[in-house]
């Protein structure tokens, strides 16, 4: 076992890991932070997506020593205090983005990461930013309806 | 949980150097994307690791004084394209590794893991290769340097003594300079697939732009390691831009790769592709050098 600082959903804390452990497992097992699902463990899926210093990855495939000294953010860090959701959740909700949900909590950290550059995406580009998440429920178009709401190109002019 | 034995975590180069000289069996682990599933496969049940993932030392992208572009081997994916220097002076680099994996997984691999796993698909390398890029290698007797092509051994095997680290990457400004460059990763689907075959072309133009003064052309899954095609590039040097010479380099090419059959395709569909990629990234590597469509 080893003691890891890090910073979880913005409260600096220490836990205590087995170094052979994922940060999914920390995560899940250790924090009780269960958005983080785990769907294939092998970097294949997307379900397991975090961002670790603002950058999305996919925690299965990443050891929870590796964390130290970093900053963790999970969909638990990004409603608000009363659990009100996000407008990036919202949007989730709003464009029927949902259907078991399964890959909902890895998508929304993907999208917490492509509104944090504060660029707007067409939706050609959103569909290569999503390209690590696998859905086997919506065929993806309410999905990407959902990320053009909060990251989108308003309108295209000219037809391309 | 991992099957892993046990792993240390290096504070720094040489550090990493002496944890592996003191455990023979001991592997290095960077950012873990081939490690670890080599590990969830079994393959490495109960490893010793030593980790140099996170070395500041290691990562980040330099220009020196005499414009060598250094990247740092524990450099994420993410970070070479996004890397200003790269995309200024080695834009086909930068294009080539946004092609890997899935952006979450670009955010963890790394351009040296990706070199040193040896592997023929790897992304990074066949663009490398056409950049004549050189490796440092740094070992408990000191550092060595070696160029790229001589680093693979054989499938999945590189020249890497064990205790040794790749520390950099070079690419000299003659490698660079006025060269305009391209990568095609053909695969079954647009991400999160390895590439059937992938080619890289690098090519420099006469001042008039109407004839070829350096060709460089390199293929991935074309044969057990990445491979420069030396034969194509000597027939091709000093040639004048036409339809004719585009037409033979896929020909020419055949000589010089042996591709074979995997459940991903057929030596036939591979060969078909050599075929095709050179040529259509000759095209666009030309255009990318300033050069007019043929
Ligand atoms: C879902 C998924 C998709 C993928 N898709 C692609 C793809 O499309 N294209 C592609 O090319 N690859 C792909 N890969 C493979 C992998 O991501 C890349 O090869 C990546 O570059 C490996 O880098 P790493 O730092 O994660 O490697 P690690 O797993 O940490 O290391 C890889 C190998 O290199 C050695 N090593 C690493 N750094 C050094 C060093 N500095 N000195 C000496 N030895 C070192 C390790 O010992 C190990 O043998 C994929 C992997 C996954 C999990
Ligand atoms: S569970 Fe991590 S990518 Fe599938
Ligand atoms: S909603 Fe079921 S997997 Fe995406």
């Amino acid at each position: 076992m080893k003691i890891i600082r890090v910073n979880v959903n913005g409260r600096d804390m220490e836990v205590a890991v087995d170094e052979r452990e994922s940060l999914a497992d920390t995560l899940r097992e250790r924090l009780r932070l269960t958005s983080v699902k785990k769907g294939c463990e092998v970097g294949e899926c997307g379900a397991c997506t975090v961002l670790v210093d603002g950058r999305a990855i996919d925690s299965c495939i990443y050891l929870a020593v590796w964390a130290e000294g970093r900053r963790v953010l999970t969909v638990e860090g990004i409603t608000g205090p009363g659990g009100e959701l996000s407008p990036i959740q919202q949007a989730f909700v709003e464009e029927a983005a949902i259907q078991c949900g399964f890959c909902t909590p890895g998508l929304i950290m993907t999208a917490v990461e492509i509104v944090g550059t504060g660029r707007r995406y067409t939706r050609d580009e959103l569909r290569k930013l999503i390209a690590g998440h696998l859905c086997r429920c919506t065929g993806y178009q309410n999905i990407l309806n959902a990320m053009e709401r909060v990251a989108g190109v308003a309108q295209r002019v000219g037809g391309e | 949980m991992y099957d892993i034995g046990k792993i240390h975590l290096a504070r720094s180069v040489r550090d990493a150097i002496a944890a592996l000289s003191a455990d023979p069996g001991a592997h290095v682990v960077c950012g873990g994307s081939d490690v670890l599933i080599k590990i969830r496969e079994g393959k490495l049940a109960g490893c010793s690791l030593v980790s140099i993932n996170g070395l500041k030392e290691l990562a980040g992208v330099a220009l020196e004084e005499d414009g060598t572009i250094v990247i740092g081997p524990a450099t994420t994916f993410a970070d070479v394209t996004r890397s200003p220097i790269i995309a200024r002076h080695a834009p086909a680099l930068g294009g080539a590794v946004d092609q890997a994996g899935g952006p979450q997984l670009r955010n963890v691999g790394t351009i040296g893991g990706n070199l040193c796993n040896g592997a023929t698909s790897a992304d990074s390398a066949a663009t490398l290769l056409t950049l004549n890029a050189r490796l440092t290698i740094t070992g408990p007797d000191g550092r060595r340097e070696t160029a790229l092509e001589a680093f693979y051994e054989g499938p999945g095997r590189v020249r890497l003594a064990h205790g040794e680290l790749l520390t950099a990457i070079r690419i000299e400004r003659r490698d660079y300079e006025g060269f305009g460059g391209h990568y095609i990763k053909y695969a079954q689907r647009n991400a999160m697939d390895i590439a059937t075959l992938g080619c890289a072309v690098h090519v420099r133009l006469s001042e008039d732009k109407r004839a070829v003064e350096q060709y460089r052309l390199a293929f991935g899954v074309a044969a057990p390691t990445p491979v420069r095609c030396r034969g194509v590039e000597a027939r091709v040097n000093g040639r004048p831009l036409t339809e004719k010479t585009l037409e033979r380099i896929g020909e020419w090419a055949l000589e010089e790769v042996t591709p074979r059959t995997s459940w991903r395709a057929s030596r036939e569909f591979r060969v078909q592709l050599v075929k095709t990629l050179s040529r259509r990234a000759t095209e666009r590597a030309i255009l990318n050098a300033g050069g007019a469509a043929i």
